[in-house]
This record gives structure tokens, sequence and C-alpha cells, in this order.
């Protein structure tokens, strides 16, 4: 049943970084009881090809980003009630410890506020148009597509 | 019609976009990977794995079969890897 057919939307691409607790603090919109948030922080270490990771650099298609994170963002409303929904990404340049995405959905309750956040996220890393480029020392590395992204998603087809 | 290219496509290309009027045999985004391939080796590189390339038609997602005219913006780029 839907607790707010209106759910407070906010969708940024920026370069800047964001601020968890005043995005939280956004998300408190129409009273939720429940807030659940995902954060996602650039790694240090590339465990697969076991080197440290200098930097990393992220491209987008501007226009198709936000249409697409806007159509996620949807699927996800009729699916769950939320009273509001803010999805960040960041581009261009980060370091290690740096965070770059943020997902964050108030609701009601937490069982929609957890499913929400973990679908929007699961879809946007299989959909949303952004390519990563590593940086190490004297080399640069387009980071491959992992497969596991795409079973994640695959558990909420219906 | 606008052609944009994004990640290691772009890098292989050597350029981010460009804009041409599609020839009146190229009709679907098949064929346009066809022409393209035709008129240099930088295309054949970036387009060799042609299954794993994702295609936008007007900032949506399309597949290889779709339809094209000189009207649309058609985007290639490799499996997104954001998040």
């Amino acid at each position: 049943m839907k607790e707010q057919n209106n759910p407070l939307i906010d969708i940024r691409i920026q370069s800047e970084d964001f601020d968890v607790t005043k995005e939280n603090k956004k998300l408190q919109n129409n009273q939720p009881g429940a807030i659940v948030n995902f954060v996602g922080i650039v790694r240090g270490f590339d465990e697969e090809k076991n080197e440290a990771i200098n930097s990393l650099t992220l491209e987008h298609y501007p226009g198709m980003t936000e249409a697409e994170i806007e159509n996620i963002v949807k699927e996800s409303c009729q699916r769950w009630s939320f009273s509001a929904v803010t999805v960040i990404h960041r581009i261009g340049k980060l370091l290690p410890s740096d965070q770059i995405v943020f997902v964050g959905v108030s609701s009601k309750h937490r069982q929609n506020a957890f499913d929400g956040c973990n679908f929007i996220m699961d879809w946007l890393k299989t959909n949303a148009p952004f390519w990563k480029v590593e940086e190490n020392n004297n080399k640069k590395e387009w980071v491959q597509f992992n497969s596991l992204d795409k079973d994640a998603t695959k558990k909420w087809e219906i | 019609m606008v052609i944009k290219y994004f990640s290691w496509i772009r890098e292989h290309i050597g350029k981010s976009e460009e804009s041409f009027d599609l020839p009146s045999d190229v009709t679907t985004i098949n064929e346009l990977i066809d022409y393209l391939n035709g008129l240099n080796e930088k295309y054949k590189n970036a387009f060799a794995k042609r299954s794993l390339i994702k295609i936008a038609i007007n900032k949506t997602y399309s597949p290889i079969e779709a339809k094209i005219n000189n009207n649309d913006e058609v985007a290639f780029f490799p499996p997104v890897t954001g998040g």
C-alpha cells in the first residue's frame, strides 16, 4: 500500500562531494520512520590485480545518465512506498576514500527503505551510463564490467 | 546524424562525437557499424567485439537491430561501470 504517492525525488550528477548528514535531513520529508543509505567509496586497492589504485576518473553520458536514474527511481516507486529518494553520483577524478555515490531512501517502515535502496543501487550499477578508469603510477585502465553486478540486478526481475 | 562515443570506444576512435549525413542504405545500428568499419581501422578496432557494445538511440538503450534515421543521436559505449 502506498504511504505517499509523490515522494520527494532528488537526482544529482556532480563533481563536488556530498554531505551525508545534510542529505539525511532532506530525506526526513513527511516524517518517515526509516531512512536507509548506501554510500560508495573509492577503494585504494584492486584485489583482483593485487595493486594499489592511485585515482579513479568517472565519465558519463550527460542527459542519458539522469534519464536512466530517473527510470530506476520511478520503477522503485512502483514497487515500494517512499517518503523521499535521493541519488547523487559524482563524476571526474576521485581519490581513494572519496565518496562516489549516495543512494538514500526514506519510508514509513524499514523494509521498504532497505529493499528500495538495494534495488536502486543494483539497477544503477548495471544501467546508468558511467565508466570508471583506474590509474596507478604508470598506467590507466578502464574498469571491466563485473558480471556479479548483472546477477545482483537479475534478482529483482518480476 | 550525431554519434557519440564513450570510454575505451572513444579512445579507439579518437573522438567523442561526430556528425554526418546518414547514407540512404544505412537503416539500422548494425548497418551503421558496418559503414563505420569501412571508414578506417580505428572503427574496426573499436567495434571488434560488437556483441559487447551497448547502444543508445536518443539517450534510450536500443538493440543492435534497431532502425535509425538522420535525426537520431546514436551513442556507442561499453558495459557500464558506475556506482
